[in-house]
């Protein structure tokens, strides 16, 4: 199957899912938890991909992604708020500093900028550390910065440890679809350029890569601003899903759930990342929730089910994956088109040898 | 083509290198042999700046490149083949090639006909990661990768390791025939008997010291570098 042809049917795919998930929408009620999970799920298969850019494919491992998305949906509630509403937004920081807004796509795109220049000045001191100590410095990194960004003393940026709020959102799933669609295309551009090969490069040997003369330090840099771009952006929409933005809701386990997604859907898979993304958020917001409710048959009460033993199941089942599955649902492969069409060539192609 | 004098290479206090000097004439096969430990990779190491020398001057073509950045050096049209292989194992043949020619941004056909005529058997293979070629195959990759760079110098560490002694044959072969085209060649080898017999010139480096040089013919004969290196 050529290039073209694949490219094209993926892309028609893509818009058939697209028209389906309109479809559901006007179908469902708007408060459905389906559309709730598809909303978020968008979200977490951006910043898990983003995070798959560094850690699957340049194989640094980092830890920053909640704290990347907290500069992210800050920097988008800063700048989006609309200028009649700032003096309720800041009500005990006299209206605020900020006296103008932008449009929402600048707004994001301003939210992935600032994630990057973060990124930018963390990398410079942290990315001769060797691996562990990057996970290390990162993590330390997004705790710090939630602390910073709730202080008292910038409340006229931050609102301090008060809720941002007013900033637009969306509605439709096909704001956080499309701009998802578009930054992961983005992403996958990246990693299929040759700045892409020298990040895969990076991660299988780094004297090699060097001794090719790819710059280590530039590239690390650049892949480690690209994905916090990326992140930042998902912080943004993310701000705009949930409708109000407070620091304190960026901790560290939301970048162990990403991480937990990008090893479920596989390192190094673009793919495996955005299907584990909606299987994780179906799963621990919706498919597991019966588990928290008490149920009877008859007069039996099942036992176990109670509040809380959602979590335990999940956990379970998430260990599974990760032992039986060890390399994840996609390993590095992709899920393809072209890749469908081959193994259904081979299976017919053997059926036939068979006969 | 290559002037390296009074080269010092330190580390962590530890002199490994201790100041020597040798010359590479454009076209040339020069290899340096010497036993284990005696600091041959490390002397490579350091002309393309992974090693950055505690002194001494390395010349490329009249121009001083010591302690230069690596992706400079590379540009500039010398290439590594580092010690033990090191392909890229979870990048394809054909990435693994791309690789190599990262420093340069023009149109890569030519010359990956040309390593695939050289190396028939990884055009064969193209789609294959890296890391599930045979052990010969691994070294015709490392090879070919670095000669995408278009190099004018190719340094060598310790081609034919581990390899059977046909596959040293044809790499050594190859050798010739990427010299015969016009690529400037440093070799570095256990293998000091198809070293020498392959070299215009020979070093010895013992513990960090050139001790003697002279033509690959001259050295073969020689009865300290036969006791010493040929096992003789
Ligand atoms: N990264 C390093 N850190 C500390 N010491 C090193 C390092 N690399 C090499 N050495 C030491 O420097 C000396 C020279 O090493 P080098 O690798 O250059 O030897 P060599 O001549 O290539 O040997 P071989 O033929 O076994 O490959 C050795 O004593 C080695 O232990
Ligand atoms: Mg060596």
């Amino acid at each position: 199957m050529s290039k073209k042809t694949n490219m094209i049917i993926s892309a028609l795919l893509l818009l058939a899912l697209f028209g389906a998930v309109l479809g559901l929408e006007q179908m469902l009620p708007p408060t459905h938890i389906a559309l709730t999970v598809l909303k978020k799920g968008c979200i977490y298969a951006l910043v898990a991909v983003s995070m798959n850019l560094l850690n699957g494919f340049t194989g640094l491992f980092s830890l920053g992604q909640a704290g990347f998305m907290l500069i992210g949906a800050y920097t988008y509630g800063i700048l989006t708020i609309p200028v009649a509403d700032r003096a309720s937004v800041y009500q005990y920081f006299d209206g605020g500093i900020v006296q103008f807004s932008v449009p929402v796509i600048v707004g994001l795109i301003a939210a992935g900028a600032a994630a990057a220049v973060f990124a930018w000045l963390i990398g410079l001191p942290v990315l001769r550390l060797k691996s562990d100590y990057l996970a290390i410095a990162t993590l330390g990194f997004a705790e710090i910065i939630r602390a910073f960004f709730q202080w008292d003393k910038l409340g006229r940026l931050t609102n301090g440890s008060n809720l941002l709020r007013k900033f637009p959102t969306f509605n439709s799933i096909a704001f956080p679809f499309i701009v998802t669609v578009i930054c992961i295309g983005i992403m996958v551009l990246i990693i299929n350029s040759s700045y892409g090969r020298a990040f895969r490069a990076i991660r299988d040997d780094e004297i090699a890569a060097e001794a090719m003369g790819i710059n280590l330090a530039k590239h690390k840099r650049m892949a480690f601003c690209i994905s916090s771009f990326f992140a930042g952006v998902g912080g943004g929409l993310l701000a705009m899903y949930q409708t109000s933005i407070q620091a304190a809701t960026f901790r560290s386990s939301m970048t162990y759930e990403i991480l937990l997604i990008v090893v479920i859907g596989g390192i190094g898979s673009v793919t495996g990342s955005c299907i584990a993304a909606f299987l994780f958020i179906a799963s621990s917001e919706w498919w597991l929730r019966f588990l928290d409710t008490e149920m009877y048959i008859g007069s039996f009460k099942v036992p176990l089910l109670r509040t809380g033993f959602r979590k335990v199941v999940f956990s379970i089942i998430v260990m599974a994956v990760v032992l039986f599955a060890r390399r994840g649902i996609m390993g590095n492969r992709e899920f393809s088109v072209s890749g469908i069409y081959d193994f259904f060539k081979k299976k017919f192609g053997r059926k036939e040898a068979a006969k | 083509m290559l002037k390296v004098t009074d080269l010092k290479v330190n580390y962590g206090g530890i002199e490994a290198v201790k100041g020597i000097s040798f010359e590479v004439p454009e076209k040339s096969i020069v290899t340096l042999i010497g036993a284990n430990g005696a600091g041959k990779s490390t002397t490579l190491r350091s002309i393309v700046s992974l090693e950055k020398p505690a002194s001494g001057k390395i010349e490329f073509l009249g121009q001083d490149i010591t302690g230069k950045d690596t992706d400079y050096i590379v540009s500039q049209g010398i290439t590594l083949v580092p010690e033990g292989r090191k392909i890229f194992p979870d990048l394809t043949v054909l990435e693994n090639l791309k690789i190599g020619a990262y420093m340069r941004k023009d149109n890569l056909t030519d010359d990956l006909n040309w390593v695939y005529d050289l190396f028939p058997r990884l055009k064969e293979r193209h789609w294959q990661p890296g890391g599930t070629l045979s052990g010969g195959e691994q070294q015709m990759l490392a090879v070919a990768r670095a000669l995408m760079s278009r190099p004018k110098l190719i340094m060598m560490d310790e081609p034919s390791l581990g390899l059977a002694p046909l596959i040293v044959k044809g790499i050594f072969e190859i050798i010739r025939e990427i010299n015969r085209q016009g690529v400037t060649i440093l070799l570095i080898e256990q293998n000091a008997n198809m070293a020498l017999r392959t070299a215009d010139i020979g070093y010895v480096i013992e513990t960090g010291r050139i001790t003697m040089t002279g033509t690959g013919q001259e050295l073969l004969v020689n009865e300290r570098v036969r006791q010493a290196y040929l096992g003789k």
